[in-house]
């Protein structure tokens, strides 16, 4: 084996999205049949690095990557999935590319069709040959066959359940007879537990033919079922690469979520003992994706509290419904004084504010100036940067005041752009995040709910803005809630951290406590 | 030698990019007046009597122009129901005339009598659009058609007198089309009027005009038209920031709604006749393209988009008349104004996903 070239080897993989490094020196290999499982939070880099792999367009229009992919000892270079497809590597996405009115057989084998000639053909050249129809059920049954799990060939995909989608994709990726290579993107995520148990046999099965596979899930449990390697990957970085016998859940997360718990708690205070300031009492919203079901939390004047747990178990939920933008029900007592639900004027009116994880949606103006995004909350809701004109009869936009301001937090934030005036959209995703910040700051808010601050921008970034968060705090005594999937960004400013599991708060533990600690709680009544 | 070549590159390149942001069809159509212009001379049409028409016709149609800008900085889209603005301004000119005022009073109490009227459709009109959020454009296109449609009926049947608008022979019923000189014809255009030569600048119409858009201007340096651009821009943005929306856009419609209405009276007032029934049909689409040749997009427009948007489009269509006639004795003039409202309405709704969303 060992004189023989690996299927695929990556050396010192390395990309940045304009400066922001992103992934840094990867590397890994993989043999033949070889089930590799690829772990880490979301934003560690994982599906960048995949993108590189499959030769994903927008990989080479941000600039390319460094670093080689050999493929049999071979050096490759992909310049579409096109290539990577012919070369044998196939991947199945998260989201579905089926093509809902046809078959399974049908979308198995789409554009790769056995034809038979026709007399038009001859013509009109070969597009208007006919599908053997017989030759494609047989090919669509080998690919079937060949997974080990059974779907029906001739059922329309519309009929299906969602798991038969998800082995359809991985069937048209199997009746590609060139296919060495099968890179599965959290496929597990939309099945069953029996579904699930059913793909991972079929893992098994591809692996025994001599596929390898990349297997990314969240879903630690399968790893260890399934693969013969895991990486961890965090931060752009790929941390550990061990056998699967030789590592288990613990130890995984702990690699995944990071840095050494000594490392995060240096500058930690104890967490303030003082008086409540907020009381959220039997919360529900309803919110898509993220619902709340009956949050009660009690928030500590002066204090960071964040609110960590799994996607989708309603973190991002409790700050949505607070501020009003999705409906809501039960009862939020702050300073004393009972904020009515579902008006986002009146916790504004509160001095509340809110820095929305959908910056593009909620959190920007994205076609107007930097000026305009950080000073139109203040001036719609204190009157701020407003001139009074005729005796007070019209409130004039004063637009030496909203410069001076946006000037101030353009230093204070270090925002990087060409001038105050330039478009919320023209700057990258870190500087766009300060400015919502910016935003909220100028509210001088009494209480700021600041949700998932962190995503999608560079390390860089991350660490100031996390670090004028606290700054705010520290400064100014401003209660903060934080709501993050990065378990370790909440350590690493948060007093306590209170983890959202199943739509309710699954338990309140101080920042200092062990990730193991935590990642219990997170599971604990995952729905 | 090499720096030379660097700046000149960065030039051309300067150059290119503000072409490219003037945008294709306002070059064309630019490049089509200015030839008007030069042609216009041998076919025997005097510079002058040119530009005082085009000035003119400026005069007319800027205020229903200017209508759409409310909507549009809300987020509502192009004002294709105007005529509910203009239907507005209808019954403001034609009770005034009925009610027996005469001169400069009949203008003014035109635009007083249709502001309660605009007030309500607006409010209407502006409830309609709240409940159709996306759709704006098409509802619009409808809600026009079909109030236009009715008060055809209503002009029948309003029990109008005055016979300087009824018809002749019932003595009921308002006719089509009739003449306004002893009330408010060239009521702002004869105002202060300048005349040099053969060229005739109709200085209050222009005021007026300016006066106007002055206000709007100033309307959207306010907190309120603050928030008003910011819901065109991002209403979710809006609501986050305690904007109520929906209140928002109705002032946006009520404004545009009014601005129409006293649109059309400024339109009439240079005319010099009212048109009735089927005539406010025709307003909306020159309206409408004229702002998008300005450079204004679906959610987008300022105060010069307007005055431009205005001079190039009421510019091509007086000119192309004169010089084609005068060189095929053929007119298509018509037939060329609708291809350009049309095609220019396509162009900017196909632009219109380049706004960020």
């Amino acid at each position: 084996m060992s004189n023989q070239a690996p299927l695929l080897e990556l050396k010192n993989i390395k990309k940045d999205f304009f400066g922001n490094q992103v992934l840094e020196d990867i590397n890994l290999t993989l043999d033949e049949g070889e089930v590799l499982g690829l772990v880490g939070e979301n934003g560690a880099g994982k599906s960048t690095l995949m993108k590189i792999l499959f030769g994903m367009t927008d990989i080479r229009d941000t600039g390319g990557y460094g670093g080689d992919v050999l493929l049999n000892g071979q050096k490759v270079n992909f310049n579409s999935p096109f290539d990577a497809l012919a070369a044998g590597i196939g991947m199945v996405h998260q989201e579905f590319s089926l093509i809902p009115g046809f078959t399974a057989t049908e979308n198995i084998l789409l554009n790769r069709e056995p034809q038979k000639k026709s007399v038009a053909a001859e013509v009109f050249g070969e597009r208007l040959n006919t599908l053997d129809r017989k030759d494609m059920q047989r090919q669509a049954e080998e690919a079937i066959d060949k997974m080990g799990v059974r779907i029906e060939g001739e059922m329309s995909i519309n009929d299906m359940p969602v798991g038969h989608k998800q082995f359809t994709e991985i069937a048209r990726e199997l009746s590609k007879a060139q296919l060495k290579l099968l890179i599965l993107d959290e496929p597990t995520a939309v099945l069953t537990e029996q579904e699930a148990e059913a793909l991972l046999d079929s893992i098994r099965g591809m692996s025994k033919r001599g596929i390898a596979v990349i297997f990314i899930t969240h879903r630690l449990q399968e790893i260890l079922n399934v693969c013969n390697k895991v990486a961890v990957m965090r931060d752009g970085v790929l941390v550990k690469d061990v056998p699967a016998a030789e590592t288990n859940i613990t130890e995984i997360t702990r690699w995944m979520v990071g840095r050494s718990v000594t490392d995060s708690a240096k500058d930690r205070r104890d967490p303030p003992e003082t008086e409540t300031i907020m009381s959220i009492q039997r919360l529900w919203v309803d919110m898509p994706g993220e619902t709340v079901r009956d949050v009660t939390l009690d928030v500590r004047r002066g204090e960071i509290l964040g609110i960590g747990g799994l996607a989708g178990q309603g973190k991002l939920g409790i700050p949505n419904g607070v501020m009003g933008l999705y409906p809501a029900g039960g009862k939020v007592v702050f300073d004393g004084k009972e904020i009515p639900l579902n008006q986002p004027r009146a916790c504004l009116d509160s001095q509340l504010a809110f820095v929305s994880e959908d910056r593009r949606g909620v959190g920007l103006l994205l076609d107007e100036s930097l000026e305009w995004n950080i000073a139109f909350p203040a001036m719609q809701i204190h009157d701020r940067f407003l001139k009074p004109v005729l005796g007070g009869l019209v409130k004039w936009r004063d637009e030496k005041a909203i410069r001076e301001v946006t000037a101030r937090y353009i230093d204070d934030l270090k925002i990087k752009c060409t001038s105050s005036k330039q478009k919320a959209k023209e700057l990258s995703g870190g500087n766009q995040q300060k400015v919502c910040l910016a935003k909220a700051f100028a509210l001088e808010p009494k209480f700021l709910f600041v949700s998932e601050p962190t995503r999608g921008i560079d390390v860089g970034a991350k660490a100031l803005v996390l670090e004028a968060l606290k700054q705010f705090n520290r400064d100014s005594g401003i209660t903060i809630v934080m709501i993050s999937s990065e378990l370790e960004e909440l350590r690493q400013i948060c007093d306590r951290i209170a983890i959202v599991s199943g739509g309710r708060i699954a338990g309140i533990l101080p920042a200092g406590r062990s990730s193991e600690a935590f990642g219990e709680l997170m599971v604990s009544s995952v729905v | 030698m090499s720096e030379v070549k660097e700046m000149k590159r960065t030039f051309i390149d300067e150059v290119r990019e503000k072409l490219k942001s003037f945008g294709l069809p306002r070059l064309i159509i630019t490049a089509f007046l200015l030839l008007m212009f030069i042609i216009a001379p041998f076919t025997g049409a005097n510079f002058w009597v040119q530009i005082t028409n085009v000035i003119n016709r400026f005069s007319w149609n800027a205020v229903l122009v200017l209508a759409m800008v409310p909507m549009v900085h809300s987020g509502c889209g192009l004002n294709f129901g105007l005529p509910v603005g203009i239907i507005a301004g209808l019954l403001g000119a034609t009770l005034s005339i009925e009610w027996g005022f005469t001169g400069p009073l009949s203008f003014v109490m035109a635009i007083v009598i249709a502001t309660p009227f605009a007030l309500l459709f607006g409010l209407a009109y502006g409830w309609l659009l709240n409940k159709i959020k996306g759709g704006e454009m098409m509802i619009a296109t409808y809600v026009g058609f079909s109030v236009v449609s009715f008060f055809c009926m209503m002009w029948l049947v309003l029990p109008y007198k005055k016979p300087d608008m009824a018809w002749g022979f019932e003595g009921t019923g308002l006719r089509t089309t009739f003449p306004i000189d002893k009330y408010y014809g060239g009521v702002l255009s004869n105002f202060l009027r300048i005349q040099i030569g053969r060229l005739v600048i109709p200085t209050g119409a222009l005021l007026f005009f300016a006066l106007l858009a002055l206000m709007i201007w100033a309307f959207l340096h306010t907190k309120t038209g603050t928030a008003m651009t910011a819901v065109g821009s991002n209403a979710t943005f809006a609501r986050a920031a305690g904007i109520n929306v929906d209140r928002i856009r109705m002032l946006s419609v009520v404004m545009s709604t009014w601005l129409a209405a006293v649109g059309i009276l400024v339109y009439e007032q240079g005319f010099g006749f009212v048109q009735l029934y089927n005539a406010p049909f025709n307003m909306a689409l020159p309206a409408v393209s004229a702002i998008l040749i300005g450079g204004a997009t679906a959610n987008k427009a300022s105060i010069t988009n307007v005055i431009i948007g205005t001079i190039l489009f009421q510019g091509m269509v007086t000119m192309t008349p004169t010089v084609m006639n005068g060189l095929i004795n053929l007119d298509i003039s018509e037939v060329l104004r609708v291809i350009v409202s049309n095609g220019m309405i396509l162009y900017a709704l196909t632009r219109k996903t380049e706004a960020t969303r």
